[in-house]
């Protein structure tokens, strides 16, 4: 039962991720091409059964055409049937950074535009970019749980193993940024640092700045693991045969840690990839051009948007899922932790 | 009195933590004047002496304790106006919408934690399970924007700030529940938030308790299931929840933050947000701070709580 459910977990959270990180394969269209023709037009549909009543085994689509004296509304223009084609050519994109590609999983013939969530107000394809902005928040969270994670067990090994002041000092410290709340001092240090950065800079001040603050946790946790592998039998004994402290730590305690780091990774991978959207959304994060699930959502900060257009929910959508893929792996490891495999 | 000493403690290391983080921003305030060409260098120069932002850190930090010891919590630059006038205000309302949030969200979730941990592995108890799983895993962001779209397409709620444009000609029944009308998408965003980890907490603390021998003892004297449940199980799994109530104010403070921004409710979130932006740096200190005083207040309300509940922490 616990294997099934972890499989099914773990799928899902690969597929996500592949998705995620082949972008420019799976999305039809650059995230930064702009249809200006095609300013917040809904989802395209797709079709197996044309006008006349017959089906279709190749799902197609009927393009959207402005409703003529109007903006922003649309209707299907029923003359001519667009079918989806799979391992199309299109523009050009790179795999996953490198490699220079032109196909795409799936696409229409030109002259037809497919945007299977809808387009945003300078007609960039969402899909394409709810992708790409995907590349971004996941890859911001992830970063940032490495962080923690890498402060997390030097300070923690340190202080369970060396105990004494360097133990008091930073339990001390710890009890500090545990007991500030943690979006709160998020945000106030984000605002001691510079607003007006390239993206690239402020990609990695936002990942530094997550990554460090949520030291703390991890840190005890680990401590504790170290405390209490350090008092084990074989290790008093590895230490009379004359260990090393670093033979000791990397031999006997290490491994009675990596319980506690996968749980902690698949805990704090969502809560920061979260953290990154909420700061991005705010406008203290990346902002345009580069798509990230935060400065996405924040064009739900527009009335307008927010109540015509529920395409543009569509990120919120992806870091739900996303975030639910991890949670439940977290908790089947939880789980296993707990039940002592 | 250890634990007063200790609070007083991690208060002054958290300001000495934003100090110590404020001199690494390179700009101040005054900064966005100098691309004025009418503000004259020395102008700004001036008022960078008058609010001492040319001394060192040591100094600065010392100004700031004996202003918060006047009671004026510094001084903010964007709203030229001691920073305690601005953080009372705002605390209020943050303490308004929590307070209401988690009164609503307690009785909530023990009656669905003790619901499900009743009949555990049960389909009503898989579906609350898999309602919290999913709950978990939504934002604060996502949650308050979707309600926030719901409120405006039903037109049955009033949405952003706290009272409406008409508060002050209304009479005292109709400001209240004026009050109230706005108060129930933040709150409902709050409560749908924070609920997932405390039903989960209760009904595993329960079920915990409900596999004991006592319960069977008890259940074997004839003592109803509800009886049981309620006199015997629920008293015995208080401490743990007890504990969470200390620690749920830290989830609900950190909630309220963005859910704050997002319906537009005038608590200590939007006001980070703009000083944030401002670079408004006492405000940003202050507001820190509050949420750390709430924080150590809830944790200590919990501990008090606690020996209230328990005799033997008593004896201890």
């Amino acid at each position: 039962m616990l294997g099934k459910r972890i499989i099914a977990a773990i799928v899902l959270l690969l597929g996500l991720h592949l998705a995620i990180l082949f972008a420019g394969f799976f999305a039809p269209c650059d995230p930064a091409t702009q249809n200006r023709d095609f300013p917040y037009a809904p989802p395209t549909r797709l079709y197996f059964m044309d006008a006349g009543g017959h089906l279709h085994v190749r799902p197609f689509i009927y393009p959207w055409v402005a409703r003529p004296d109007s903006f922003y509304d649309y209707q299907e223009s029923r003359e001519h049937e667009y079918p989806l084609h799979f391992f199309v050519r299109g523009p050009q994109y790179k795999v996953a950074g490198l490699l220079p590609s032109r196909i795409h999983l799936f696409g229409v013939e030109p002259g037809a535009h497919i945007f299977l969530a809808g387009t945003d107000g300078y007609g960039r394809d969402q899909f394409s970019r709810v992708l790409y902005g995907g590349q971004i928040s996941l890859a911001a969270g992830i970063l940032a749980t490495g962080i923690s994670l890498c402060l997390g067990l030097v300070i923690g090994c340190l202080s369970g193993f060396y105990g004494r002041w360097i133990d008091d000092s930073t339990m001390r410290l710890s009890d500090l940024f545990l007991v500030l709340p943690w979006l709160y001092l998020l945000l106030a240090v984000r605002s001691f640092l510079p607003l007006h950065i390239s993206p690239t800079e402020a990609f990695f001040l936002l990942v530094a700045v997550i990554g460090t603050i949520g030291w703390a946790r991890p840190a005890r946790l680990i401590r504790g693991i170290v405390l209490g592998a350090k008092t084990r039998k074989y290790v008093i004994a590895s230490r009379g045969f004359g260990a090393s402290d670093a033979y000791i730590l990397r031999r006997h305690v290490l491994p009675h840690v990596s319980g506690i780091l996968s749980t902690q990774a698949a805990m704090l991978v969502p809560q920061y990839v979260i953290a990154e959207v909420t700061l991005s959304f705010l406008g203290l994060g990346l902002g345009e051009p580069t798509p990230s699930w935060g400065n996405l959502l924040a064009n739900l900060q527009q009335y307008n948007v927010l109540v015509s257009y529920w395409w543009m929910f569509s990120p919120a959508f992806a870091l739900v899922v996303v975030s639910l893929g991890y949670l439940n792996v977290a908790n089947i490891f939880q789980d296993r932790l707990q039940s002592g495999i | 009195m250890r634990r007063a000493v200790h609070a007083v403690l991690l208060l002054l290391g958290a300001s000495i933590l934003c100090f110590l983080l404020s001199d690494l921003a390179p700009g101040s305030f005054f900064d966005e004047m100098k691309l004025n060409p009418q503000i004259s260098p020395y102008t700004i120069a001036a008022l960078r002496s008058a609010y001492a932002l040319d001394q060192p850190l040591a100094i600065r930090y010392g100004r700031w304790v004996k202003s918060v010891l006047r009671g004026e919590w510094g001084y903010s630059f964007a709203y030229n106006a001691p920073v305690r006038s601005l953080l009372v205000v705002r605390a209020r309302n943050t303490l308004l919408l929590t307070g209401f949030a988690s009164v609503l969200a307690w009785p909530i979730a023990l009656l669905l934690g003790i619901w499900a941990a009743n009949r555990a592995d049960t389909w009503g108890d898989r579906l609350t399970m898999g309602g919290t799983a999913l709950l978990l895993s939504v934002p604060e962001l996502v949650l308050s924007l979707c309600l926030l779209y719901l409120a405006i397409r039903t037109h049955a709620l009033p949405v952003g700030g706290m009272v409406s444009v008409s508060f002050d000609r209304l009479d005292p029944w109709a400001r209240t529940r004026d009050l109230a009308m706005h108060l129930i998408v933040p709150v409902t965003a709050l409560v749908l938030s924070s609920l997932p980890i405390l039903v989960r907490h209760v009904r595993s603390s329960m079920i915990e308790v409900l596999k004991a021998p006592f319960i069977q003892a008890a259940r074997g004297h004839g003592i109803g299931r509800t009886r049981a449940l309620l006199r015997y199980a629920l008293p015995a799994a208080a401490n743990p929840l007890i504990s969470l109530f200390g620690l749920s104010v830290a989830g609900l403070l950190s909630g309220s933050l963005m859910v704050e921004i997002v319906t537009g409710w005038p608590g200590l979130g939007p006001l980070l947000l703009e000083a944030s932006f401002a670079r408004d740096l006492y405000v940003v200190v202050g507001v820190v701070l509050a949420s750390t005083v709430f924080m150590i207040s809830g944790s200590l309300l919990a501990d008090v709580m606690l020996v209230i509940a328990d005799p033997r922490v008593r004896v201890e």
